[in-house]
């Protein structure tokens, strides 16, 4: 016969290697299922937990974009002597006549005006409400909006109206405003004349019964201070009126006074739970790399179980070359299964998660497409060992296995 | 086609398996290797199938010196020339008589469609035409064994190595694996079936028997292929460069 051509081994096509690689998967399924899982856990928590902080990130973009960053508020600190301090009668004027300022309103809480839902209800029941006479500007500084009903007016500031706050609503268990509805305010009946929605740069409103300026002094003993002063400044001027707003606003005692940055206070917020999002990434790393240690383990397994294969494989001429192959695209089809299934899972999360927040669905394709990649690399690493060891294995001893 | 000079090999615990063994087989021979377990049958098939080297001695296969060449050159030699059937058949359990036989063309760089189309046509040669979707499971061990030989064949390989083929079969699904191979040969390939049955060895054309490691007779019938019919009929043997023991 014709001698001594050179041998060379066929190279497999990569829809065979494929096929061979999908061997395993396909003869244990249950097994490649469960193994596979464990990626999918991983990768899901991470890619849940990107997203997620993604879409509230975007949330609070957007939530900045509409309500605007430029709102200051001003606020009575504490003495020297540590007790609670005040803010003039006259502040909000003065802080109107700083130049870059376009609004100002104001609230001054009244500390005994209680508010309940009746006259029966037990009195420990609706705590967490407070009292607040509110100017009548205040909706279009804060950015405050009514979901039901009215805000104040002229008329109904001077009577027993009340606006109360989302959260303040809820709690005393009333939906709607309306002529018919009235709560108890300082031992008053108030009609309810609107609710507010959320107000995320004034957060103290979601919890605030409102009522005017001229009812409270009248009717509920209210002493006139404002306890919080917001102003809106032009964009540009925001950081100046910040920095001579506490003197303006008292001027006798500057350093009793808060001046803050609500918007600065969101992404605060924001940031910490940035932090939090690290921490539950590295969760899902260490989750990740437990589903790598998965697969490893199947792949040992897989490769003890069918070293009889393996030899019929190298009697049928198959290279160590092409059996490391085969193992190795074993593992990378076995995670990579894993890492689409807990991509689509985390995706799923997110979206779910986000749209029931009223949330923008955001999902980063980076988190995505590095999931994917560590998902390979864990594949490759966790399959090396068990494809090395598969082909080395003696051909001979390996179709004695049973 | 396989020349053997001297051939030993002994395994790592010490056994000594081939103990000087020299063997040549021409192309289109049909060969019966017998001799009593553990006389170093399948450890000699082993070596003349590239799977395992021997420790000592020179084996040439096809013109190849299988000493000189690398691990993947012996894979490519077996894949383009040389196929063994098992006793055990190894076939993959959950897969169809056409697969398993498709799969067998693999590592010979074919197309899959090329590898389904001979597949069906082995196995359709084998008598199995009609069972191409079945799995090994479903298939009785007669069948199994020629789903086995439709996948050795397949490749229309020049060597065929069987090591006790029948082994696992009664005597009727043994005949028809048998007159199988010996189509085979008939067809050119270059058979050699190691097998423990006396009668199947003697109606072999050659014969070459085993003991501790060694060749100890080694034998040829001339009624060469019309032995098919009958057990030991031309059985009256040339006795032939018997005594070749290092
Ligand atoms: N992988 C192995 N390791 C050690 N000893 C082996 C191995 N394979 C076979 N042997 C020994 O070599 C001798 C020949 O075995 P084998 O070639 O399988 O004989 P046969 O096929 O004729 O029954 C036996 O003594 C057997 O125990
Ligand atoms: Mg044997």
């Amino acid at each position: 016969m014709a001698a001594a051509a050179t041998l060379r081994p066929a190279r497999l096509r990569p829809g065979d290697v494929m096929k061979v690689g999908a061997v395993g998967l396909r003869t244990r399924p249950l097994r490649a299922f469960l193994s596979a899982l464990g990626i999918a856990i991983g990768i899901a928590a991470m890619v849940g937990v990107v997203g997620i902080s993604s879409s509230s990130r975007a949330d609070l973009d957007r939530t900045l974009a509409a309500l605007g960053t430029n709102l200051l508020t001003v606020k009575p600190g504490s003495t020297l002597t540590g007790e609670q301090a005040q803010l003039p009668l006259e502040a909000e004027a003065m802080v109107r006549r700083i130049a870059p300022v376009r609004s100002v309103s104001a609230i001054g809480m009244i500390d005994d005006a209680k508010v309940y839902r009746n006259r029966r209800i037990d009195r420990a029941e609706t705590g967490g409400i407070a009292t607040y006479a509110a100017r009548l500007d205040l909706p279009a500084t804060t950015g405050a909006t009514v979901a039901s009903g009215t805000w104040l007016n002229e008329a109904t500031g001077r009577f027993p109206a009340v606006v109360l706050g989302a959260r303040a609503a809820e709690r005393l268990g009333i939906g709607r405003a309306g002529p018919q509805t009235q709560v108890m305010v300082g031992g008053e009946p108030f009609t309810v004349v609107g609710i507010l929605a959320e107000a995320p740069l004034a957060p103290e409103l979601d919890t605030a019964a409102l009522v005017g300026w001229p009812v409270a002094r009248s009717e509920l003993g209210f002493d006139g201070h404002p306890t919080t002063v917001y102003t809106r400044s032009a964009d540009s001027a925001v950081e100046d009126v910040q920095a001579v707003l506490g003197a303006t606003a008292n001027p006798a005692a500057p350093n009793e006074v808060d001046v803050s940055r609500p918007s600065d206070a969101l992404a605060a917020r924001q940031a910490a739970d940035e932090a939090l999002t690290g921490l539950l990434l590295g969760l899902g790393a260490v989750a990740l790399l437990v589903g790598g240690v998965g697969v490893a383990n199947t792949m040992v397994i897989s490769v003890l179980e069918r070293r009889s294969e393996i030899g019929l494989r190298r009697s049928l001429g198959a290279t160590r070359g092409q059996i490391r192959t085969q193992f190795l695209a074993e593992s990378l089809l076995l995670s990579a299964l894993g890492g689409a299934g807990g991509a689509v899972l985390g995706m799923a999360v997110t979206a779910g998660f986000a749209v029931s927040r009223g949330w923008p669905v955001v999902i980063p394709a980076w988190a995505v497409a590095g999931g994917m990649a560590a998902t390979l690399l864990i594949g490759a690493v966790a399959g090396l060992y068990p494809a090395i060891r598969a082909s080395r294995l003696s051909p001979t001893e390996a179709l004695a296995a049973p | 086609m396989i020349s053997l000079r001297d051939v030993t090999k002994t395994y790592p615990g010490g056994v000594t398996a081939l103990d000087g063994v020299s063997l040549d087989i021409s192309a289109g021979e049909l060969v019966a290797i017998v001799g009593p377990s553990g006389s170093g049958k399948s450890t000699m098939l082993n070596v003349l199938g590239t799977l395992d080297r021997p420790t000592s001695g020179t084996v040439r296969i096809d013109g190849y010196e299988i000493g000189g060449l690398s691990d993947a050159e012996l894979s490519a030699l077996r894949a383009r020339r040389i196929r063994f059937v098992f006793q055990q058949y190894h076939l993959a359990p959950g897969t169809s008589a056409l697969d398993n036989v498709a799969d067998g063309l693999l590592y010979q760089g074919m197309r899959p469609a090329e590898r389904r189309r001979r597949a069906a046509a082995a196995l359709e040669r084998v008598g199995l035409g009609h069972r191409l979707d079945h799995r090994p499971l479903e298939l009785s061990g007669g069948e199994r064994q020629r789903v086995a030989i439709a996948r050795a064949v397949a490749g229309e390989p020049p060597l065929l190595l069987a090591d006790e083929p029948t082994g696992a079969l009664d005597s009727v699904a043994g005949a028809g694996v048998m007159a199988l191979l010996r189509e085979l040969n008939a067809a050119g390939t270059t058979v050699v079936i190691i097998t423990h049955d006396r009668d199947i060895a003697a109606a072999l054309p050659r014969q070459v028997r085993m003991r501790d490691g060694r060749i100890v007779s080694d034998s040829v019938s001339d009624s060469a292929t019309d032995g098919a019919s009958g057990g030991a009929t031309g059985r009256a043997a040339k006795v032939a460069a018997a005594g070749e023991v290092g």
